[in-house]
């Protein structure tokens, strides 16, 4: 039997804490909705709405997945993937000049 | 009954990693996910405004009922979280609570989509109609099935704890399933944002 060393995770955070997290990402979309309603920010609406929900996307996976307080094993395979799917996306957007 | 709550730190697996084969196995199917919904999407992108003949994005979408839907699957995160919290400190009440509500949220979620769906047929878009309507069908179809399954998983959980079958000792199991329905939240907070709100503005002109 393989003894190895002790896995690197750590406590669960608090429900009130996860009510937190889930408060925030309600305000975040709230305001995703409300921006695409003022023509001021058209200009950036694009790039904004790609920052906001990357925030959401991050905010899902660190804390309700716990990939912030697991081994970092998880995170390499799960951004790994993540980023060879962003890549593939925008080589075949570079490809057919969308 | 209350069982003692489970340790917050895992012991050591008896594996090469250390980890938990399960858990392992379930973050790379979520990869390999990531790469499936990033063609689906890749493959919207890369057909967006090309449709030769209408309905066009801007004359079916209603972003007020669609962002409705996605705070819901956002809801449904909170708690499915819930849920393995609960199992973890040993309340199995909890659990059964949080796994009911995340499945309603879930059907609430997937019978929103079955609803807006057939209001695109009666506004005359349908799978084949345009590239608009390939592309986007199969791509939330495929993300309204994977919810579907999740609803089913969900369910499947919620009636083996109403049998007294599953034990705090177990709660990796919910976390797996949590893992997985988490994936499925995030996968919408994409969509919802590269198919719907990016096309806000032509509404709303």
């Amino acid at each position: 039997m393989n003894h190895t060393a002790p896995t690197k995770e750590r406590a669960h955070p608090t429900p009130a804490r996860y009510a937190a997290i889930a408060l925030i990402l309600a305000v975040i979309t709230v305001v995703e909705v409300a921006i695409v309603y003022m023509e001021f920010l058209r200009p950036v609406l694009i790039p904004l709405l790609l920052v906001l929900s990357a925030t959401k996307f991050a905010m899902v996976a660190m804390f309700f997945m716990h990939l912030r307080f697991d081994d970092r094993l998880f995170s390499i395979l799960f951004v790994g993937g993540l980023l060879l799917a962003c890549l593939v996306i925008m080589a075949l957007m570079a490809l057919f000049s969308v | 009954m209350s069982h003692a709550p489970s340790t917050a730190h895992s012991a050591p697996e008896a594996t090469s990693t250390g980890l938990n084969h399960r858990k392992l196995l379930m973050w790379a199917f979520l990869a390999s996910d990531c790469m499936l919904f990033g063609s689906l999407i890749a493959s919207y992108l890369l057909y967006r405004g090309n449709s030769l003949v209408g309905p066009y994005p801007h004359e079916v979408f209603n972003i007020p009922y669609t962002s409705i839907s996605a705070f819901v699957l956002l809801m449904s995160s909170l708690t499915m979280v819930l849920a393995l919290s609960a199992i973890q400190r040993g309340n199995m009440r909890g659990l059964k609570v949080w796994l009911l509500a995340t499945a309603l949220l879930g059907t609430v979620f997937v019978g929103g989509q079955y609803f807006e769906f057939t209001t695109f047929v009666h506004e005359g878009l349908s799978l084949n109609t345009n590239l608009f309507g390939t592309t986007l069908y199969v791509l939330t179809g495929f993300h309204g099935t994977h919810v579907t399954v999740g609803i089913i998983i969900l369910l499947s959980f919620f009636v083996v704890a109403m049998r007294g079958r599953l034990t705090p000792k177990q709660h990796l199991n919910i976390e797996l399933a949590g893992l997985y329905w988490h994936f499925v939240d995030v996968v919408w907070i994409v969509i919802f944002t590269v198919v719907y709100l990016i096309e806000a503005p032509n509404i709303i002109d």
